[in-house]
């Protein structure tokens, strides 16, 4: 399953309940190039255990604020809407895998 | 580290900057059996890189990030495998030489360019590393538009810190150049954007002590090295451009490295070359580092030009001579 793409109307219902990883991109960003290929590879492994989503910040700048991300990518980790993790910069592959690890999620 | 049966390449190329990817398109095209260890975070400098306007044949300036996808691009249609992984430790030893990475593999080859670049420094301010993607950032480009109409200091006195700032201009409603010394050392070109902007302002000889804020930057606190003068400053977003130090960690102790981390170019005198009078003219190879069959290319050895077209250059160099000690081996 692709990461899905949050707005602010359908964020809080998506997030409230469960483990939801999201990243906060944009088309601008270099580095979250980088990260878009392997946010989309988690989705796939962790498919029924994460919800792998993304928000846009220029789409969404009231989410982006909300959330205070102030640099991206910034993925954060969601257990049942409250966060609980969250990486700021491209970790890579193994920087997410140990965000999720950390947190007990996997 | 490297297990006998297991595939050798011709050349292992640690890193996927300008230099790496310029390396692997020459040995590739060359029909050299080509490996880069590209990194996690592949790509290099560039992929923190706004608009690039000094890259030859992009009349209308290129995205950094952009640059880098066609150079990778470019090396893949030779056939080179690229592996999105980071390089942890090598066996300069003996060879085939091997490098280990992240996810625990080893990549055997015959020769090795090192092409590790080098990455932005941190002024090392006690809240700093708190405080990084909550208003303390190394990259402009990636984060200038959350600081829409918010006051921003740009800590710095070469290229990267004039770039930073004009590109923070089209956000920020102010910008403060903040310097150490009473000069800046970048290009007269990038000077002249920051100093001819009514948006940006200068502070000179004052250095960062700290940067202040709980859950985001609120400040900075800054002191005047001629007056000793100690003063706060509201910000909302501090951008680190204080120049950058090779990435050379897993090299140490394998390769000659300089005082200050840079790898080293050996002459090797094995190599001189002498001609038919008996007069020294030069030496076969001069990319090699301290150990024979290990090369060096860009900013991991760089200290005088730093930049992309130089970066590629110095691979194209390297390559070239991979290809020839390999032969001639």
């Amino acid at each position: 399953m692709p990461a899905v793409h949050l707005t602010k109307s359908d964020f809080d219902e998506k997030v409230k309940s469960g483990v939801v990883m999201v990243d906060f991109w944009a088309e601008w960003c270099g580095p979250c190039k980088m990260a878009a290929p392997v946010i989309d590879e988690l989705a796939d492994e962790y498919s029924g255990k994460v919800t792998v989503a993304k928000v846009d910040v220029d789409g969404e700048p009231e989410l982006a604020g909300k959330f205070g991300v102030m640099s991206i990518p910034t993925v954060i980790l969601f257990k049942d809407g409250n966060e609980t993790a969250r990486q700021v910069g491209f970790a890579g592959k193994p920087g997410y895998v140990q965000l999720l690890t950390k947190a007990g999620v996997v | 580290m490297y297990m006998d049966g297991e595939l050798v390449y011709d050349v292992v190329i640690i890193g996927s900057g300008p230099a790496g990817l310029a390396a692997a398109v020459y040995t590739s095209r060359a029909h050299m059996k080509t490996l880069v260890i590209a990194g996690v975070k592949w790509g290099g400098q560039l992929m923190i890189t706004g608009d690039v306007e000094n890259y030859p044949g992009f009349p209308d300036g290129i995205k950094g990030p952009e640059l880098m996808e066609r150079m990778r691009r470019q090396a893949e249609r030779f056939g080179v495998v690229i592996m999105d992984d980071d390089a942890m430790d090598v066996q300069f030893e003996k060879r085939p030489f091997s490098v280990k990475t992240g996810r625990g593999a080893a990549y055997a080859g015959e020769s090795v360019i090192v092409a590790t670049g080098a990455e932005a420094k941190w002024l090392g301010l006690p809240n700093e590393q708190r405080l990084i993607g909550r208003g303390v950032s190394s990259c402009a480009p990636c984060d200038a538009p959350f600081f829409m109409n918010k006051g921003v200091a740009v800590i710095g006195g070469g290229d990267a810190a004039m770039e930073e700032s004009v590109v923070l201009t089209k956000f920020a409603s102010a910008v403060t150049v903040i310097h150490r010394k009473d000069s800046f050392r970048a290009s007269k070109i990038m000077q002249d954007r920051v100093l001819h902007n009514d948006k940006i302002k200068v502070i000179w000889d004052t250095e960062i002590t700290d940067v202040t804020g709980e859950d985001r930057v609120t400040g900075l606190k800054m002191k005047n090295l001629k007056t000793g003068e100690e003063r706060e400053m509201p910000v909302e977003g501090v951008f680190v451009a204080i120049g950058h130090s090779p990435s050379t960690k897993i090299f140490q102790g394998k390769v000659e490295t300089d005082a200050k981390g840079y790898v080293k170019r050996i002459k090797h005198e094995k190599f001189k070359m002498i001609n038919e009078n008996g007069e020294a003219i030069g030496y076969e190879y001069n990319t090699m580092t301290s150990v024979e069959g290990v090369f060096v290319a860009g900013d991991v050895h760089d200290i005088h030009y730093r930049q992309a077209v130089t970066a590629a250059g110095y691979g194209c160099q390297a390559a070239l001579e991979v290809e020839r000690w390999l032969s001639n081996k």
